[in-house]
């Protein structure tokens, strides 16, 4: 191959995607490959600073889901500072952490479900691309996109609420918070004008997940065959098998249901996950260790998540994935665009936790931090909207970061991704020399699907910055689109 | 009431004592004349030179010279405003000031001064030092690729009669503050604390104590730099 990838100035977030396609000689696709372009710089330039700086520091390496970094990098250092495994903190420590979590699950779900998703569905995979973007989406169902809007900007407020700021606030300190929740702000969440409170924004999550199930209905076989497969699934549960976005244990389970990975204590990821590089990508490829480079890999996210939790400890939520995992009699989802399906019930979820977390007198009293016998290293994990996120430190005597690794949730799904777009590009291009748009979308229908941190995950006014390249069997480049 | 001196600032009639510094004069009669190496209680330096200020047409620093009676002060006038915003522009330049994750924001005085002065870019290119750090004392992080050299921590951190901070390769490229690593180690965690309010910006860090303020009660939060001079 002699493709090769500009590093620019980008984020790790904001990188852009560049899919290759190879055909051979009867035009028939023999390889694709979904290039990432991005620079894993934080994970040295963290080497010497300050531990308490990290949670501050590495959510800058990004701007769409940084309170799961913050998170992460604060549950890390919780047990450096001796404030135990994830359940050490005070009261107050951890719920209002789980807050600013689920305020930042709901909005970020649903700025993925209206804005990023929705197109697809009410314009169709080869609607016109004029249109098929979130103005579409304002201009033709305005109701929908107000609700995306509104949901966002509910789940934002959580953050600001939490962490100071609606992005890259600074709430999560190494053991514990260092706010309660105001008092006004609270009653506010809780029984604010419509629709900024709770019980519209429960209202309006069961609605976006009717509105889905209505489409299911009436398209069942492509939301059932688009981009589906068999893999393996990765997230953290809770001890008892219940889905926990925040904290618990690691569990894997492959396409029959078989734990792969199970009640692993997340301290000991090392041995368990490992990271391959292939010299055509930044982003690297992980796997279990135990499966090896070919059968380990696996998918993380909500489809991962539904797969891997016994149930969800919120009634309604609980409800609906009944009727979720009804679809496959009770046996892993392998379907790719049931992520959007398990996405919603996950947006469902996020709220009644909200609801929970916002009556709990604990938010507004008591200790806010706590700490311990000091510790070498660390290492914290979170489901992310995205999927599970690691993040690992070793800190010296002085204070100082002297390792950093980060597993984010992108780089877990990138063979998962990798596998969809081979599969959409042999069922929408085979035979074909030429590019054409739905071809193109089709595949960023299956990238989306994972809600990557990608900027070609954006349906942003129609300038996708995702790039497909055509080759023939000489390796000839005989065309090329740029979205 | 003999000591009384009269001066006039920016054409505002003002009251002194005689003796007093021309930046605090103007503190006391509700004129905020910006500064980052002037703290109170310490003896003036006139490193930073942001308090620049106009006597007789001639250049000064306000905190370094005596009000005298009948003395006419420009303060607020477009040349010397350009150049303290240059000058904070060169400080941003000279450092390695990353404001976002630094624990310091929201109640740093060079950021705080950005914002006065509507900073938006600098107009110099970047230095990126490598100044390096030290981490070896028990309370305090020296982070120097963000110092200023305001000298406040020079002449404001004592311990047993003995300088904590001191230049170091003075008239090489390479000068720097630097911090006795021994005498840091004898700081009681107040003092280390103490130290880190001396400090301008984030170059010294009192460790394990990161953004225990939160967003919105630190001090440039609640009001920006100055005010509470002008709005007094």
């Amino acid at each position: 191959m002699s493709q090769k990838i500009t590093i620019e100035p980008v984020t790790r977030v904001e990188g852009h995607g560049k899919v290759t396609v190879h055909l051979d000689d009867q035009n028939n696709v023999s390889q694709t490959r979904l290039h990432i372009v991005e620079f894993r710089g934080f994970e040295r330039f963290v080497q010497g600073r300050p531990y308490w700086e990290a949670p501050v520091l590495v959510q800058r390496l990004c701007g769409i889901c940084p309170v799961s970094h913050h998170l992460a990098a604060a549950k890390a250092l919780d047990v450096v500072v001796g404030a135990g495994t994830g359940d050490g903190l005070t009261p107050t420590g951890e719920k209002m952490r789980r807050l600013m979590h689920y305020g930042q699950i709901f909005q970020s779900h649903a700025l993925h479900f209206f804005h990023l998703v929705s197109p697809d569905l009410l314009f169709g995979i080869d609607g016109d691309p004029a249109i098929r973007n979130v103005i579409g989406v304002a201009l033709m169902h305005k109701d929908l996109a107000v609700q995306g809007v509104m949901m966002r900007k509910y789940g934002q407020e959580i953050i600001r609420a939490t962490a100071g700021k609606k992005i890259h606030g600074t709430g999560a300190i190494p053991g514990g918070i260092n706010r309660h929740l105001d008092p006004a702000e609270r009653e506010s969440f809780l029984n604010g004008p419509d629709p900024l409170n709770i019980e519209h924004m429960i209202t309006w999550a069961q609605g976006a997940l009717d509105f889905f199930k209505g489409y299911y209905k009436e398209h069942k076989e492509f939301i059932d065959n688009f981009a589906q497969f068999p893999s393996n699934h990765l997230s953290i549960v809770r001890k008892d098998g219940a889905l926990d976005l925040y904290h618990g244990v690691l569990r894997a389970v492959d396409n029959e249901g078989n734990r792969i990975l199970d009640d692993v204590d997340y301290q000991d990821y090392n041995e368990y996950i490992e990271e391959e590089v292939r010299s055509w990508s930044y982003m690297k490829f992980p796997y279990l260790k135990h499966l090896g480079k070919e059968k380990g890999w696996y998918r993380v996210g909500p489809l991962a998540r539904l797969n891997t939790c016994d149930f969800i400890p919120s009634p309604l939520a609980q409800k609906e994935f009944e009727e979720y995992k009804a679809v496959t009699n009770g046996k892993p989802n392998d379907m790719c665009m049931h992520f959007h399906y398990a996405r919603l019930i996950e947006i469902l979820h996020a709220a009644e936790m909200m609801k929970e977390l916002l009556n709990d007198p604990d938010l507004l009293t008591g200790e806010l931090t706590t700490k311990g016998a000091r510790q070498p290293e660390g290492v914290g994990v979170i489901e992310a909207p995205r999927g599970t996120l690691f993040h690992h430190y070793r800190v010296n005597e002085k204070d100082q970061i002297t390792m950093a690794n980060l597993i984010v949730s992108t780089t877990n799904n990138n063979e998962p991704m990798n596998q969809s777009v081979n599969r959409v590009a042999k069922s929408w291009m085979n035979g074909h020399t030429e590019i054409t748009e739905p071809m193109m979308n089709a595949v960023e229908v299956a990238i989306r699907a994972y809600d990557p941190c990608l900027s070609c995950a954006t349906h942003a006014l129609g300038q996708m910055p995702l790039e497909i390249s055509l080759y023939d069997a000489s390796n000839n480049l005989i065309d090329k689109k740029r979205t | 009431m003999n000591d009384k001196i009269k001066i006039h600032i920016d054409g505002k009639e003002c009251w002194t004592t005689d003796g007093t510094s021309i930046i605090d004069a103007a503190k006391e009669n509700g004129i905020f004349i910006p500064s980052l190496c002037h703290v109170d209680g310490i003896k003036p330096a006139g490193s930073c030179r942001i308090c620049n200020i106009q006597v007789n047409g001639r250049n000064m620093t306000a905190c370094s010279t005596p009000a005298v009676d009948g003395m006419h002060i420009e303060s607020n006038i477009p040349e010397l405003e350009e150049m303290r915003k240059a000058i904070i522009e060169i400080m941003f330049v000279a450092g390695n000031h990353f404001c976002p994750a630094c624990e310091k924001s929201g109640n740093c005085e060079l950021q705080a001064l950005g914002y006065r002065y509507q900073m938006m870019v600098p107009r110099f290119p970047y230095e990126f030092p490598e100044k390096g750090v030290n981490a070896d004392s028990k309370y305090i992080y020296h982070d120097r690729n963000r110092c200023i050299m305001c000298k406040r921590c020079v002449r404001g951190v004592i311990k047993d009669g003995k300088h904590v901070f001191a230049f170091n390769s003075r008239g090489g490229e390479n000068l720097h503050i630097e911090l006795d690593t021994e005498l840091a180690s004898q700081l009681t965690e107040a003092e280390a604390l103490a130290a880190m309010d001396i400090c301008p910006v984030g170059a010294i860090l009192k460790k394990e104590r990161g953004y225990y303020e939160p967003i919105g009660e630190r001090k440039y939060d609640k009001e920006p730099i100055g005010s509470e001079i002008e709005n007094k």
